[in-house]
């Protein structure tokens, strides 16, 4: 009801200011549109028009009309979140006066500056935002392709598939194997990987204390490595085992019908199998044509613009920016550096000296909680880290404890901060 | 800020230094007890048999954790600094008695804080002679004379812009919600001007010991520290 509701509104907004701005006002207002309505897409949003409401015409185009967080879900899969406390809805930014189109971006035409949508739609911009996420890397995983994400599921796009994810894990017959087929760099997190492991250790240790967890993993090394470790000892006794490039977990192949992993010739049977392919820009920024070589599109470290068309800007994982990483809280802060960027270009407004900063939070344990952040600033070659910090090992209980209370504060922080 | 640095580095090399019979003493200890008497007999015992009143006891009060009494029920901010690592040292405790609400922006201690140098030191001299076996330590932070580092008040000066402030703001609202929200993260509405260019530099020495803060507040120039103040005393 409220999608369709929100839809026909919007429809009416996105063809009737066009139409009826230049009577009312003399002149058109700028339009912005915006792809994608996660922490890039809704922030940028939200605050164009929070700081410049009335002077521009902003459409958000995301194809869910409720949006699942992909931070947190982590901690849906180990029981400390409900489902529902990861959805939050668009109405506040409607609200806003921004026309929120429940559809999906199909086609840009970078020429004429108009975005075309399944639906039929057709957006014109002055200004167009692409803050799409991830797609996968086809092959990146030998015998795993889309088609197979209904029994060996990626999750890592929140949503049904998280769902599936954790019904499987429940599913698993005591003293079974879960496997996880680990991403090569770069890669979105949160849901951080290794966050995951451990939110599903805790998992079976609750339901299926004699089940085994297999990681495979095609990197020698990754974030926060030696607190997981730690922690994973510390809590899950021999419960996890990595497998790491040097005994082949960078040429692992999965076997969907049969439910096997192979590494280095070896078969090995399991009962739930997360693949996190490889990874590049959402499909959208290739279609606009952003994205290089690398999959990813870049764009300049003091605003977010795409290097390849001075009317595109990329937040968050889509864009390919220097030393910060894929999270849903860089996005956030890239948004606001374009939101300034856009509205001086289209408005007048002051435009201050580009900052950025991330941090990250992951739980390990109930209560153990630890964190790795860093502030960034734009050099001429890329957004480079200033300064950073990451959790000690061997931190106290009440440290970790109210590491992850403040990450609950973050929480309610961003998603406030995006959705109102 | 320069001439901070400087003092930081030249007491690193008195704690490194071997052989350094004494520091400087740090106040006059028994002006000190005249001060504890009138400013804060009222709420807090020290000495071997001491107990928590109003406040908590402040026998062996150096090198303890903030937030870290046994029986005694401290602000959900004074737990939160002990839990993220705040120790009280000659540094950190003078910080807190000049001004606690920049320390520790929601503690119960309902004191003014004393604003002059000298008689803090006196105080802390006092202090000091009730924590654990003072002559045995060596002669590092809590016993080094304590140079004053209070904010110059040029920085306090400093008229901010408050459309930079805004802007900066949004980095604060990534996790501080605007609304005054207080869960698991501390609430930044509503914080007079001074106190919060105060605890931002706190963050900024170190003194207030929070990581992300630390970071974030240590790439904040002065000037846009007061363009934050002018942008907060802006909204409700």
């Amino acid at each position: 009801m409220t999608l369709t509701r929100r839809t026909f509104i919007s429809t009416t907004l996105a063809t009737g200011v066009i139409l009826q701005a230049p009577m009312l006002l003399g002149q058109t207002k700028p339009r912005v549109v915006i792809i994608g309505g996660g922490a890039g897409g809704a922030t940028v949003a939200r605050y164009l028009a929070k700081d410049a409401g009335q002077a521009l015409d902003i459409t958000l185009v995301e194809m869910n009309p409720i949006y699942t967080t992909c931070f947190f879900s982590n901690l849906y899969l180990g029981g400390f979140r409900d489902f529902e406390s990861l959805q939050h809805g668009y109405a506040k930014l409607s609200d806003m006066g921004i026309s929120v189109v429940t559809d999906m971006a199909t086609g840009i035409d970078t020429t004429a500056r108009t975005v075309t949508t399944a639906g039929g739609q057709v957006l014109a911009y002055d200004r167009l935002v692409l803050s799409p996420g991830i797609d996968f890397k086809e092959g990146s995983v030998p015998g795993w392709s889309l088609a197979d994400m209904e029994i060996m599921p990626h999750a890592y796009k929140a949503g049904p598939q998280t769902q599936l994810l954790k019904a499987q894990v429940e599913a698993m017959p005591q003293g079974g194997t879960f496997a996880m087929i680990a991403p090569p760099n770069p890669y979105r997190c949160p849901p951080g990987p290794y966050e995951r492991i451990s939110m599903i250790a805790h998992m079976l240790t609750q339901m299926n204390p004699t089940a085994k967890i297999l990681l495979v993993d095609p990197k020698d090394k990754y974030s926060k490595q030696a607190l997981f470790e730690e922690g994973w000892q510390k809590h899950y006794g021999t419960m996890i085992e990595r497998v790491g490039p040097d005994f082949g977990g960078d040429k692992a192949e999965v076997r969907p019908a049969t439910m096997e992993v192979v590494i280095d010739g070896e078969v090995t049977k399991v009962d739930c199998c997360n693949v996190i392919p490889g990874q590049i820009a959402g499909q959208i920024a290739a279609t606009a044509g952003v994205t290089d070589d690398t999959g990813w599109a870049p764009v300049h470290p003091d605003s977010m613009k795409s290097k390849l068309d001075e009317n595109i800007f990329v937040l968050g994982d889509s864009s390919s920016q220097g030393d910060m990483p894929k999270s849903g809280f860089s996005a956030n802060s890239q948004a606001k550096v374009a939101a300034m960027a856009i509205r001086g270009e289209l408005t007048g407004s002051k435009v201050f000296p580009a900052k950025y900063s991330n941090t990250c939070w992951s739980l390990i344990a109930p209560d153990d909680g630890v964190k790795v952040g860093a502030s960034y600033e734009p050099t001429p070659e890329k957004i480079a880290s200033v300064e950073s910090f990451v959790s000690a090992t061997g931190e106290d209980a009440a440290l970790r404890k109210a590491t992850y209370e403040e990450s609950l504060g973050w929480y309610a922080g961003i998603t406030a901060d995006m959705f109102g | 800020m320069t001439g901070w640095r400087v003092i930081a580095s030249t007491l690193a090399l008195i704690a490194a230094g071997p052989g350094l019979a004494a520091a400087e003493a740090i106040g006059d200890a028994q002006r000190g007890a005249d001060l504890f008497q009138k400013q804060c007999y009222a709420c807090h015992r020290i000495g071997p048999e001491a107990e928590n009143r109003v406040g908590p006891r402040l026998t062996g009060l150096f090198g303890r954790r903030a937030g870290s009494v046994d029986g005694f029920t401290y602000s959900k901010s004074m737990a939160r600094m002990g839990a993220d690592g705040l120790t009280w040292t000659l540094e950190t405790l003078d910080a807190y008695i000049e001004n606690p609400k920049a320390l520790i922006s929601g503690t119960r201690m309902n004191y003014r804080g004393l604003k002059d140098d000298q008689a803090r030191a006196d105080l802390m001299a006092y202090l000091r002679s009730y924590s654990d076996k003072p002559r045995d330590i060596p002669e590092a932070e809590p016993t080094a004379r304590k140079t004053d580092h209070d904010l110059d008040s040029a920085i306090l000066a400093i008229q901010g812009d408050p459309e930079y402030g805004a802007y900066l703001s949004s980095e604060c609202t990534t996790c501080h919600q605007r609304d005054g929200t207080d869960q698991g993260i501390p609430s930044i509405t509503n914080w007079p001007a001074e106190d919060f260019v105060v605890a931002m530099h706190a963050y900024k020495r170190k003194l207030r010991p929070h990581p992300v803060m630390q970071m974030m507040a240590g790439r904040l120039s002065d000037d846009e520290i007061a363009a934050l103040a002018a942008y907060f005393e802006t909204i409700d």
